[in-house]
Order: structure tokens, then sequence, then C-alpha cells
């Protein structure tokens, strides 16, 4: 390429390399490609930790996570044993070519699927973590400071509201936001202009970090897709594409089980959602391949789950044989389908589309659905939204506690969905804008206080679980931004 | 309102023949302390206990997780005083949160300077940082041919590393010779 110049001298061949790479872009990428991993995997633990110590430090949450793991296991394995269906089976020729022809289309099939239930739902999941206990921990029965007056029983560390208010100092009231200055009430000269003007630069410079930082702030409608591109660091090259058609081409050859699991959790969310029905194809498309994606494995070294594990029919506990199921490693559960549904409305690209859900499951989504000790896991939000509803209202909390609606009850299913099918999308997107912002999931604790707290007085006057179910069961006419600021900034503490 | 206990765990004394004369790294996990003393003893000199290390914080806070389970290294040069020619050593454990039933410390690892704790595996030259260059002045005089070929050798190596490496790039494949066939999902 340009460096085959017989001018290029050996004295300065390490500069002109770096010249060449910095005018090339080739330098951007790989800063990019740093800070993506620098995101990603957790600072590296002392030398003498084993492996299952980066993944959980915890002993008890560790064996708690191999708990429920073994329920969910015995559960899919009932299913099949059961439906006399294999947990994986070559497809038939005929039916591969079938399946190849209506690939874009996978929606018009409609499969019996009124034997295949759920493996789990959300619910479940939340009675595990009610019941999780620190053995070294003095559980005792008599209410104590010991004991929290929430559903979460285990002593993690969580932020309060001034922590909170320095680590999302962006959202502060003096800060301009999108989903609060861009109404029309507000002229646009006055933030929205500039903070598009600053957001095409930030593309413009190709740079992870600059748009990072950006998206705290919210992003324009028009830029959001490639933002999240690259914050993700993704680029969709051909070698992905590539890699995305052979995800294809192993659904086309394999039936799997899940595959039946996850039709049945389209078919019950997003197909029955006003918002995201129209991408219900996608949805197979990209779910199917997720299954038979091995790359998302690397992400158990820093998940707290293991990937379930099979062997070969006959080779049974011969390691040669071993294989995980599925080959990605993930059991999709009553839900699931929701986690990529609000990426259809930036993405049409399939190959595209898929990477950037893949992504954000490594990256954010699969610490929602396993037990960790991790700020950002399912079992810190629910800690931090109880304490934050308690220490800040504190007479709703006991309210509702009296009448035997524990807030977690409700707030719990917005939070492993990540909001997704309970806000507006408008208001989804300008949400996980800020999960990518501050590379957290906190912020979903905190709406889910602000949600509570900004319908407090109708809360204050219901008398049982079902009619504070009500109160809180459309969300669609919430706007996100004005709620977590009132929520960090303007509550009197 | 009741005052938290401290409790203090008795000191660890540790056999005489077992402890190397010079202390180069104390390696261990915790478990549940909050801070941690180390005092010695030394052969020469006064017989009293000298403080190595002084209410080390291991826990960011007392009452929470954080920090409880994890792996912690006490070096040398990070010790308050002098650790050659130890004969004895002391822990003393401090937790004041009185939420957890025990409090200890395990898999206690003292290493002497000739023997270093397990290291991760890191090539040499991403250890030390480059430091900033200044670009090279070129306009009469040729440049150091030493120089210049350890810095070719260098970008040689590198290569070198990428090309072994490659071999190990994913292929994707989930089946074992094309087979997929499955029994049931197995729980151990």
């Amino acid at each position: 390429i340009s460096l085959h110049k017989p001018e290029i001298k050996l004295e300065s061949l390490k500069e002109d390399i770096k010249d060449f790479l910095k005018v090339s872009g080739w330098e951007k990428k790989l800063q990019n490609a740093v800070y993506s991993e620098l995101n990603v995997f957790p600072s590296p633990c002392h030398p003498a930790a084993p492996p299952e110590h980066m993944k959980e430090p915890l002993a008890y949450m560790r064996k708690a996570q191999g708990s429920w793991e073994k329920r969910i296991l015995k559960s899919l394995n009932s299913m099949c044993t059961e439906l006399s269906i294999p947990l994986a089976q070559k497809r038939p020729a005929s039916e591969q070519k079938e399946l190849l022809n209506k690939w874009n289309e996978m929606g018009t099939d409609e499969p019996d699927l009124t034997l295949f239930r759920p493996v789990y739902a959300p619910k479940d999941f939340l009675e595990v973590l009610m019941n999780l206990r620190n053995p070294n921990y003095e559980n005792g029965e008599q209410p104590s400071f010991r004991n929290h007056l929430g559903l979460i029983q285990v002593p993690l560390k969580v932020k309060d509201i001034p922590e909170l208010k320095e680590d999302f100092s962006e959202l502060g009231l003096n800060i301009g936001q999108l989903g609060i200055d861009d109404s029309t009430q507000v002229p646009p000269e006055f933030f929205e202009n500039e903070h598009v003007r600053v957001g095409q630069k930030v593309l413009a410079e190709q740079d992870s970090a600059a748009a990072q930082q950006y998206v705290r702030q919210g992003c324009p409608t028009a830029l959001r897709a490639d933002l999240w591109a690259l914050i993700l660091n993704i680029s969709n090259q051909p070698e992905d594409i590539l890699y995305y058609e052979q995800l294809k081409s192993n659904v086309i050859q394999h039936n799997l089980l899940v595959d039946s699991l996850i039709y049945k959790d389209v078919k019950l969310t997003a197909s029955n959602d006003d918002y995201y029905f129209v991408f219900e194809d996608y949805l197979y498309q990209v779910l199917l391949c997720f299954s038979r994606d091995t790359s998302v494995l690397e992400h158990f070294a820093y998940s707290s789950a293991t990937p379930p594990k099979s062997y070969i029919r006959g080779k049974l506990g011969i390691e040669e044989y071993a294989v995980f199921y599925p080959p990605s490693g993930v059991i999709p559960f009553h839900g699931f389908s929701m986690y990529v549904a609000p990426l259809c409305f930036l993405y049409h690209e399939p190959s595209k589309l898929y990477q950037m859900f893949r992504e954000m499951y490594v990256r954010f989504f699969f610490r929602l659905h396993s037990i960790s000790s991790h700020p950002s896991g399912i079992v810190s939000l629910c800690l931090l939204f109880e304490t934050l509803l308690q220490t800040h209202l504190p007479q709703l909390f006991y309210h509702l506690r009296e009448i035997g609606a524990q807030p977690l009850r409700i707030s719990f299913k917005w939070m492993v969905r990540a909001f997704s099918g309970y806000l507006a999308t408008d208001q989804l997107l300008l949400l996980w804008d800020r999960i990518l912002g501050y590379n957290s999931l906190e912020i979903l604790a905190v709406l889910a206080a602000a949600v509570f707290a900004f319908r407090a007085v109708n809360l204050m006057e219901v008398t049982s679980l079902a009619a504070a179910e009500a109160v809180l069961a459309d969300l669609s006419t919430l706007k996100v931004m004005p709620l977590l600021q009132i929520f960090l900034f303007a509550t009197v503490t | 309102m009741q005052v938290p206990e401290c409790r203090f765990r008795e000191p660890v004394r540790v056999p005489r023949p077992a402890l190397p004369p010079q202390l180069q790294e104390i390696v261990f996990r915790n478990f549940y302390t909050a801070f941690l003393s180390v005092r010695v003893q030394r052969a020469q000199g006064p017989r009293k206990w000298l403080t190595c290390v002084s209410d080390y914080r291991l826990m960011a806070s007392p009452h929470t997780e954080e920090g409880a389970q994890d792996y912690f290294s006490l070096l040398r040069h990070q010790m308050l005083c002098d650790v050659d020619q130890v004969t004895a050593v002391r822990f003393i454990l401090r937790q004041p949160s009185p939420v957890w039933l025990h409090f200890t410390i395990e898999e206690l690892q003292i290493y002497p300077p000739s023997q270093k704790s397990p290291q991760k595996d890191f090539p040499s030259w991403l250890s030390q940082l480059a430091p900033p260059e200044q670009p090279a002045v070129l306009h009469r005089e040729l440049p150091d041919p030493e120089k210049v070929s350890a810095e070719a050798q260098q970008m040689w190596v590198l290569t070198e590393v990428i090309r072994a490496r490659q071999a190990a790039a994913r292929i994707g494949r989930f089946d074992v010779d094309g087979c997929y066939d499955i029994n049931l999902l197995s729980y151990t």
C-alpha cells in the first residue's frame, strides 16, 4: 500500500507507520477497539484468584446461581422428555429448503406451541432472589437494623443519592438533555441545534469514548443508530456479514428445542405489542441465530452464569464429545425477545441488527437474569431500588409494605426487561442512551424509584397489591428524563 | 443506641522454621475481615513487635459485601518497617460490624524474595509503557544503526506474535464432526 514506496527509509519506518495509522484512520479504530475491551472486561483479578472469582467473587452467590441454573436445566430436560422432542435435531433436506425460502417471513408460520411453556418467568426469578441469603450474615427473624425492609436480604453496597448525583452529573438541572430541552416549547437554538452539531462532529471523528460521553445527554434520533454502533464498536465489516450468514446456515441445518421457546416468547410478547409487532420476522432472524453463536460463550468468563452442557448421544461423560447447549449457552426466558425489539427501530440490516443485539447482550442484558454481586447485576439493582425508595419515600414504602404490596414485586419486571415494552419507544431509547453513556444499568433502578415517586399520591391511597399494580400498570405516557432529573436533583432529601 | 462491638481475632503465630528470613509478599484471601494489621518480630534488635502494616482496609464498608471475599497482596515496599530476618508474624484482624457471624483470612501465603507469587501471563514488553517519544531528527546524521535494528527486531517479534495468535481464531463450530445429536442436559 502506501508503505511500499522506495522513499520510505528504515530509520523513519516506525514514525512512518505511526503516521500511516493516523492518516488512514486505523489509529482511531485501534483506540476504539481497546476502549471497547476496557469497557467490557472487568479489571484484572489478583493473580492468585481462580477464574470463578472473576465470574463472581462471593462464594454463596456462585452457589445460588448454580442452583438456579440446575432448576432451569431440569425444567428444560423434563420438557424434552414429556414432549418426546430432542434438544437438537438435524433438519431433513426438504425442511431446510422450506425454511430457507421462508426466512424473511417466519412470522407467518403458526407452529403448534401450546405444549411449550417458557422455562421461567421474571416472577420465578424474583422468588429466588428473595430467598438469597449470605450464610455468614446474621439473618435473624426479629426485625432489626440487620434486616432489610424490602425483599432483598443480602448486604450489597449500593449508591445513595449524593453518589448517584455525582455519577450521573450530566443529568443535572443546568445541563441540556434530549428528552427535556428538545420539547416543542423550547426553541432549538438553546440546546438542540448545538447538540446535534456536536453529535455530527463526534461521528465524523469516529471516536468511541467521545460518543459514550456525548450520549449521556441523549442521542438525536437521526444520529442514534450510528452513535450506538460507534460506542459498541460495531462496524459491520464483510467478515461480520459472512459470520451472520454462517449462523443463518446453522439455523437452517439444525432444529433446536430452544427455537420453539423463542417462537413462543415472540408470539406472547413482541407480537402482542403495539409498537413491536411489525418487527416479528426480524426477531426470529436475530434470536434463532443468537442461539447458534458460539462467540457468545466468551462472555461467560465475566458472567456468574455457566453455559449448559451436554454430550453427543452415546458418548455420555466423554469430554471430547461434550458440547454446549444451545451453542450460545443462553437459554431464553419469558420476555427475552423484548431485549431485541427496540433495536429494530434503529437497524434494518439483519447482520448489523444482530451484532448490535449480541453486543448489548454480552455487555448489559446478561446481568439482568443472573445472580451476581456486580453493581449492575439485577440483585444490586433491586437493592438499590428498594433502598432509594425507603430512604426518600419512607411513608410510601411503609404503606405499601403494610398492605402487602412490596414495591419490588411491581418494579422487578420493569428492571429485568430494562423497561422494554413498558415505556413508549422514544422514551425507552432515551433511557438506553444513558445505559450506554454511563456503561451501567443502575439508571434502571433510579427510574423505577422515580416512577413510584411520581405516582406516590395515588399509591398512598391504595389498599391492596392489585390496586397498586393497577396504578402502575401503564407507563406509556411517562417522560423518563424529567422523572430522573427530578428524582436525582430536585427531591428534598 | 448500641455501640457496635469491635472483635479481634487471636493473633496467628507462624512456626519459626516455616518463615523465610526475608518477606517479599504476603498473599491471602479475605473472608469478611474489614481491617488488617500485621506485626513482625525480628531476629536482631529488640524483642518487641514492630508494626509493618497498620489498619489496611480490606472492605470498602465493614457492613457490605464489597471486598469481603477478595484476594489481596501486601508487598515489601508497602510495609512500614524492615521485614528482613523475621522470626514471627502476627496478623490482627478487625471487623467492627456486628452483622457478620465469622471473619478471618484464608489461603495465607508468604513469599521470600526469590519466589514470586503466581504472576499473570504478560509479555514483558506490554508491562513497560514506552515513554512518549521525540520524533527522530534526521537532517544530517545517520541514526544509530543499533537502535534502528533493535526497533526493527521489536516489530518483527510483534508480527510473529500476531501470526501465532491467528491460529486460535474462532471458527464457530458447535457440533462434533458435524453431529449435534445430544442427550439431555447434564447437571454436573
